[in-house]
């Protein structure tokens, strides 16, 4: 078992729940209110120093009951120390937990795909949005549980919305820091984005009617 | 459009006193006219990809421009997502190797060796010695022909060709030993839980030593076009720098760490398949430009050369496959007339060999930085989360810390020393 | 391998400009000729637009090399601008992100042009049929050849584009339907959703894969 685990249970003694070992690997359970500053504290004490953040991920479990678990693999370079830190987000509540972009940031690209693919919220994200999938993708969460292996449409409706979806037309905010740009837009995407509408798919031009 | 009129002074003699040659600058003195925009003042958002020659495969930047000066960049990825983690929960571990293959194509071996030890992590299972030996063979040749690629696809986008040809002849050769040991060029699906598809064929050895020997002769070819040459270091010297501690907080990894001064290997600090009893060296880079990327994978290749013939000299006799009918399949002869035999071949073929509730993550070290496996089984046959920390797509995130500030031509470049493939990022 | 078995929608009524007067010409020794002559010309110096994904791409940059060398058959200009191509080679796996983007390069390339679907991925989807993959490119662009592999071997790639070249030189200019443009119909599709949805379902070992347990 990694001695961080003994330390870090003195430093938080309400903060961190069970701790086990898998294949020679340590894990331990936290708090998600306590997340932030539990990561904090690994990376910035020096008997932790986890300074490198391997991955962020997230585990939905075939039992229906067990709560999705988000999984961040950390590792010490200087003493080559690894732990993997989990949080449990019952499915019952809101999927939010903090981003600890501000610690890493390798964290960037990690949660947005985690949100991306398990739609999962980090706040203090700076730019949370779908990274994988297109913006306005419709059909859900691909890797949760209740989402199937060919997703939830039919073929010709996922090759319809996919036509439309015009994935370069959806500039985030921040690549529109440039005003000429923004003016040059449809009028329609302006104000879809000044009304902050990101998830809706324009229909396809022509019949709202399935085609022949 | 109204035209401007320039005039030049042409009376000057076009060099001043000391012999220099003179720099008129093109309508200096000239106000644009008042009805014009000034355009010098506007910058311009340009898209690159995802159909792009030098994007390396369906990456897509957003780009910024004041000028030639990138402001920003934003990289735009998932135009190859495939939905790869998805389907490995539909699979057996057996069944996820030819996945593998298809994540980072370009060094197809190496993802299959970390599936296999992935899962055997999982099962507690060791593999024989012999098998140690030809997957650590494998690993490396995959790590020379990323690289290779690399080297191919940076030239051409830094505008040498010929190193192109040179390298994907090389890598023809490595091509021929994947397909005489395997059967595909590419796809090769090499390892099974528990052991290899199969034995290395005959010749094999002495057509891997004989590119042992030659291949060094072809890096030092392409090195001496590219090394010292004028154009290649004032493209590549003091471009797309990351400090060390960006690196780290980035959470980069492979050459594009180790270039950045960092010294570390997943083969010397975490080893696996017996790497610690080696004697190859890591190089590590200082500036952590692109000059630098490109110095790291070329001595790693030659380290490469280096830890394969030592791997070839010691190569042990014996069974590829561990002795586990429950999870290798019996061979054929034994399956078509021994009951028992038949009855396990059946069991893993239709049910899958099921892994003990647990879950493990394994790295090794890709050619491309490290690459990690991440299984969480619940005690069936098909992983409950299959997580591939793809090194890649985590280097990109650094694309733009990188390139910005720098000329668009710079961010072409750094582009291509991070050594993406996109099929990794996207998964 | 095989030629496109999907056919043509319906012909949207006569061409454009001087075609429908060649198409009113019956075939004769003239045309027959002149086709001769086109068709080498076109088929000769087939300049391909290499819209390359995924593995297949490297298998089709390895026969580009200088092992299999794509230049004897006339494709040595490999045009990254879909404006001056002729043929465009998809050559790996086509995720619905990246489906507008093939069917906006298959429209701006003029005509003659033609579609070579390299790899079980872009033929039909490959192994990945899951959320994420378009079930075969033929769903959103028109394709000529299809060349089967995972990747197919360089040797395969050229056989489609020796198939390919025989398809060209058995062209005729006088048929003015083979030169159309047809873009997505007004559903948002370019071929009847039913039929998308058929040969998009899975067959063969496909069909037991989706167990999750």
């Amino acid at each position: 078992m990694n001695p961080s685990v003994e330390a870090l249970r003195r430093q938080f003694p309400d903060g961190v729940g069970r701790a086990m070992e898998s294949c020679g690997q340590t894990i331990v359970y936290v708090d998600r209110a306590r997340l932030l500053a539990i990561m904090t504290w690994l990376k910035e004490s020096p008997s932790a120093a986890y300074n490198y953040l391997v991955d962020v991920t997230a585990v939905e479990y075939r039992d229906i009951e067990r709560p999705i678990e988000v999984v961040y693999q950390l590792r010490a370079l200087q003493h080559l120390g690894e732990l993997r830190v989990k949080v449990e987000l019952p499915k019952h509540e809101p999927l939010t937990v903090d981003s600890v972009y501000h610690l890493w940031r390798a964290a960037d690209w990690l949660e947005r795909e985690v949100y991306d693919m398990f739609g999962i919220t980090f706040a203090g994200h700076p730019d949370l949005r779908r990274i994988l999938m297109w913006e306005t993708y419709q059909e859900g969460y691909p890797l949760r549980k209740d989402f199937p292996l060919r997703g939830r449409f039919s073929r010709a409706e996922q090759v319809r919305q996919a036509l439309h979806a015009n994935p370069e037309a959806h500039y985030s905010l921040e690549e529109l820091s440039i005003e000429r740009a923004y003016r040059d837009l449809p009028a329609d995407m302006r104000d879809r984005i000044e009304r902050g509408e990101r998830d809706r798919v324009p229909p396809p031009p022509g019949e709202e009617t399935q085609g022949e | 459009m109204s035209r401007r009129v320039v005039e030049l002074d042409l009376a000057t003699t076009g060099v001043d006193a000391q012999g220099r040659p003179l720099r008129v600058p093109l309508g200096a003195e000239l106000e644009p006219p008042a009805d014009e925009p000034d355009f010098r003042a506007e910058h311009m958002l340009v898209n690159m990809g995802p159909q792009h020659p030098a994007t390396h495969g369906v990456l897509r930047l957003v780009v910024e421009l004041d000028g030639e000066v990138v402001v920003r960049c934003i990289p735009h990825v998932g135009y190859l997502h495939s939905g790869f983690e998805k389907l490995g929960e539909y699979r057996h571990y057996n069944q996820i190797i030819p996945l593998t293959d298809r994540t980072d194509y370009l060094s197809p071996m190496s993802n299959n060796v970390c599936l296999a030890m992935a899962a055997e992590s999982l099962m507690g299972i060791e593999i024989t010695e012999r098998c140690k030996v030809l997957r650590l063979i494998a690993c490396e040749m995959s790590r020379i022909i990323s690289h290779i690629v690399w080297l191919g696809t940076t030239c051409i986008d830094i505008g040498a060709f010929t190193p192109f040809l040179w390298t994907f002849q090389e890598r023809e050769r490595i091509y021929n030993l994947q397909e005489a040991w395997t059967g595909a060029r590419l796809t090769t699906s090499l390892t099974r839980i528990g052991g290899m598809m199969a034995d290395i064929p005959d010749g094999f050895e002495r057509a891997l030593r004989e590119f042992c020997n030659t291949f060094p002769k072809v890096l030092d070819e392409v090195d001496s076009l590219l090394t010292r040459n004028a154009i290649w270091c004032g493209r590549t010297q003091g471009i797309g720098v990351m400090s060390a501690e960006e690196a780290i907080n980035y959470g980069l990894s492979g050459p594009m760490l180790r270039a950045s001064g960092v010294a570390y290997d997943l083969r010397k600090d975490r080893p696996y398949l017996g790497y610690e009893t080696y004697d190859f060296e890591v190089p590590v880079g200082e500036h952590g430009d692109v000059y630098d990327r490109y110095l790291v994978r070329c001595e790693e290749m030659r380290q490469s050369i280096r830890i394969l013939q030592q791997a070839l000299d010691r190569l042990p006799d014996g069974p590829i496959n561990v002795d586990d009918p429950r999870v290798i399949l019996p061979p054929k002869r034994a399956a078509m007339t021994d009951m028992e035999s038949m009855i396990f071949h059946f069991k893993q073929v239709m049910e899958g060999v099921p892994a003990p509730v647990g879950e493990t993550y394994v790295a090794v070290e890709n050619g491309k930085g490290e690459l990690g496996y991440y299984f969480v089984s619940d005690g069936t046959a098909k992983p409950v989360r299959w997580r591939i920390r793809p090194p890649s797509y985590i280097n990109l995130a650094a694309l733009p810390k990188m390139a910005e500030g720098s000329l668009l031509s710079d961010l072409i470049a750094v582009n291509a020393s991070v050594d993406i493939v996109m099929g990794e990022v996207d998964r | 391998m095989g030629l496109s078995p999907l056919g043509d929608a319906p012909d949207l009524g006569g061409a454009v400009g001087g075609r429908s007067v060649m198409s009113q010409i019956s075939p004769n020794w003239v045309t027959s000729r002149l086709d001769f002559l086109v068709n080498w010309a076109r088929a000769n110096s087939l300049w391909p637009m290499p819209f390359g994904t995924a593995c297949c791409a490297i298998e089709f940059m390895a026969t580009a090399a200088a092992r299999y060398d794509l230049a004897r058959f006339g494709m040595e200009r490999l045009s990254f601008s879909p404006r001056q191509a002729d043929v465009l080679l998809c050559a790996g796996r086509l995720p619905f992100k990246l489906a507008p983007v093939i069917r906006r390069i298959y429209d701006q390339m003029p005509q003659p042009k033609w579609v070579i679907s390299m790899g079980a991925c872009a033929s039909t989807g490959g192994i990945f049929d899951n959320y994420a993959m378009v079930q075969g490119i033929d769903t959103v662009v028109p394709v000529d050849v299809y060349v089967p592999g995972c990747p197919p071997r360089p040797e395969g790639l050229l056989y489609g584009i020796l198939l390919l070249q025989k398809k060209v030189r058995g062209e005729t200019i006088a048929d003015a339907s083979l030169r159309e443009e047809r873009p997505l119909e007004p559903g948002g599709l370019r071929i009847p959703a039913r039929l998308v949805d058929e040969i998009s379902e899975p067959f063969g070992n496909s069909v037991h894969q989706s167990r999750s347990a």
